[in-house]
């Protein structure tokens, strides 16, 4: 008992207090204090807010440091990004230190941390609509392009006839850049909207189409002669076998096209859209506005990231069945 | 109401076999490989006969044939005096491999052959006594890639069973496995053939496990394949191993096999 006692005496104070979380609140007050201690050397606004978020910060690690080591498991997820925390804490002060405090970086091309959060503050509205202006046009383009590309995909896969018309186009226009049929698109397609969603549907079918179509040739015979004479359609045969035995690789088709979706995105809105964030891009730096420029990465980076994530969650559920084959 | 009415005759579990002058090439970059050599053969309805060959002689190409996978090159195959013009759920292949579908889950897989004729909203319950018969119950919601290959097996053979084939074709269906698991899949496919009564025509290089199953033995000769010797094994079962009858017909078999096999 005693020696339990005397274990459990020795070992509480190394386990009371999350180190890590210690010294991130302290990097990220020291941000807080460099912010406000010093005068701006021309003004960003929104500094003030800046200082206390940074300093907000601070407080919520430094109650971390404390409860982290009593929340067993959610504690050690929380305690695996320590190092991140320390690292973000001093990027801001460093950040900060040389853009708004020394004026170090040259302006108008570097703005500090306050820049963006004012950005995000005073054309909130505005940054908002060009986000849904960009998703919709993503997910038109996106979406159309996958289910016109693994349609496509299939039937080659599928059917010789098919492939013997299909494929030398698919071989001729694929390697082709997506953006390389801007000067036309925009003529030929009635408004701007239907050609930039034509060019983000071209760029994700496309990686769609041929990696289907691999992945349907490719496909074990011995599948189809086990499904055949357990009395399948040949509509079966498609559906029920091919397609569900090509999904790895629809998946790495998938993956291709909404990196390149991303690309045309921006580049299509940058060429005559009204809205979105590839057009807001364009526009800010018109005027040098580059705390907008920045503000609208983060934003991009965010989104992108996020839908990636998503695709990489559906994957994991069509293809949990690859746990051990892979 | 009618006496015949009342006691329908029972489902025909089993059919007759009948392979006549059958020949098969296959074109290999415009050369012609033959493989089978005007192979004759008769199986009666509920019989269990064995091929036995040296490897790659064209056993496989005839089970596929009489599956109704490819036509022949020239000859007949008929199903109870019927020609075979296609795959027929009636007609059941099993492979060397499982081949079990990876995405779907074992029972799924069983499923396959009522599902691909429409039959699985009705029958659903076949697929749970199919499991039962392979003793899988308990692993019917796990995807192949959990199976040991016995149980692997076992599965591809329900998922066979399951569509009550009259006639199931085994193409070295044991093959694969283990020497310990193997005698019992042995002892599996016996008692399921003579618990369902289909008629079973199986390919193996093992001359061991061809007595010990089959009521026939034929022997093929290297590719192309021509019947070479015909053993009747007319021994009751349960067959023992070491039965001085059958010790002694595995020699003769061995023997017609030639110097390959000592």
């Amino acid at each position: 008992m005693s020696d339990i006692a005397e274990a459990g005496a020795r070992f509480a104070p190394a386990r009371a207090v999350w180190r890590d979380g210690l010294l991130a609140a302290a990097a990220w007050f020291a941000a807080a204090v460099v912010t406000v201690a010093t005068p701006d050397v021309v003004k960003w606004g929104s500094t003030e807010l800046w200082a206390w978020i940074m300093l907000g910060g601070a407080g919520v690690l430094l109650a971390g440091a404390f409860a982290v080591p009593r929340l067993g498991r959610a504690g050690e997820a929380i305690a695996h990004y320590g190092p991140w925390l320390i690292a973000l804490g001093v990027w801001f002060a460093v950040w900060e230190v040389t853009t708004a405090k020394l004026g170090w970086l040259p302006k108008p091309f570097f703005s500090p941390p306050q820049g963006l959060l004012h950005v995000y503050l005073v054309d909130s509205k505005r940054l908002a609509f060009c986000v849904l202006f960009s998703l919709r046009l993503w997910a038109y383009g996106f979406g159309s392009g996958v289910a016109a590309g693994f349609l496509f995909g299939v039937a080659l896969g599928w059917s010789k006839r098919f492939a013997y018309w299909g494929m030398p186009i698919l071989k001729l226009i694929g390697p082709v850049p997506a953006t390389a049929w801007i000067p036309c698109t925009f003529f030929i397609l009635p408004t701007t909207f239907a050609a930039s969603v034509f060019l983000v549907a071209l760029a994700s079918g496309i990686p769609v189409a041929i990696l289907t179509a691999s992945g349907v040739g490719s496909v074990n015979r011995a599948y189809y002669d086990v499904a055949r004479t357990l009395g399948a359609s040949a509509r079966f045969l498609v559906w029920r076998v091919a397609v569900p035995a090509s999904l790895p690789h629809v998946f790495v088709g998938l993956f291709m096209g909404l990196y390149y979706s991303f690309a045309v995105l921006v580049v299509a809105e940058m060429l005559g859209a009204k809205y979105g964030l590839g057009w807001y891009l364009q526009f800010q730096t018109g005027y040098s506005a580059y705390a907008n420029v920045y503000a609208t990465l983060v934003i991009m980076a965010l989104m992108c990231a996020g839908l990636v994530r998503l695709l990489f969650v559906g994957r994991d559920r069509l293809l949990s069945w690859q746990k051990g084959i892979i | 109401m009618s006496a015949a009415l009342q006691l329908p005759t029972p489902p025909r579990r089993s059919v007759a076999l009948d392979v006549r002058g059958v020949s098969h090439h296959f074109d290999l970059s415009g050369q012609r490989l033959p493989v089978l050599d005007a192979i004759d053969l008769r199986v009666a309805a509920g019989a269990f006969v064995a091929l036995l060959g040296p490897s790659g002689c064209g056993k496989s190409t005839l089970l596929r044939l009489i599956a109704g996978l490819e036509p022949p090159a020239s000859g007949q195959l008929l199903e109870d005096g019927v020609p075979i013009t296609g795959p027929d759920p009636s007609r059941i292949l099993v492979f060397q491999d499982p081949t079990l579908f990876p995405w779907r889950t074992v029972s799924k897989n069983v499923a396959l052959g009522l599902e691909a004729r429409g039959l699985l909203p009705a029958q659903r319950q076949r697929v749970d006594d199919a499991l039962a018969l392979v003793r899988l119950e308990a692993f019917a919601a796990a995807y192949p890639h959990q199976l040991s290959g016995g149980m692997a097996q076992r599965a591809a053979l329900a998922r066979a069973l399951v569509n009550d084939p009259h006639l199931l074709l085994l193409d070295e269906p044991l093959g694969k496995l283990d020497s310990l698991t193997r005698l019992a899949m042995q002892n599996e496919l016996l008692a399921l053939w003579q618990k369902v009564g289909f008629t079973a025509v199986l390919v193996t290089h093992d001359v061991e496990e061809a007595l010990l199953l089959a009521d026939r033995v034929i022997v093929l000769s290297d590719r192309p394949a021509r019947i070479v010797a015909e053993f009747a094994v007319d021994k009751p079962q349960p067959r023992r191993r070491d039965d001085a009858d059958l010790v002694h017909l595995r020699q003769t078999i061995l023997a017609t096999l030639g110097p390959i096999h000592d």
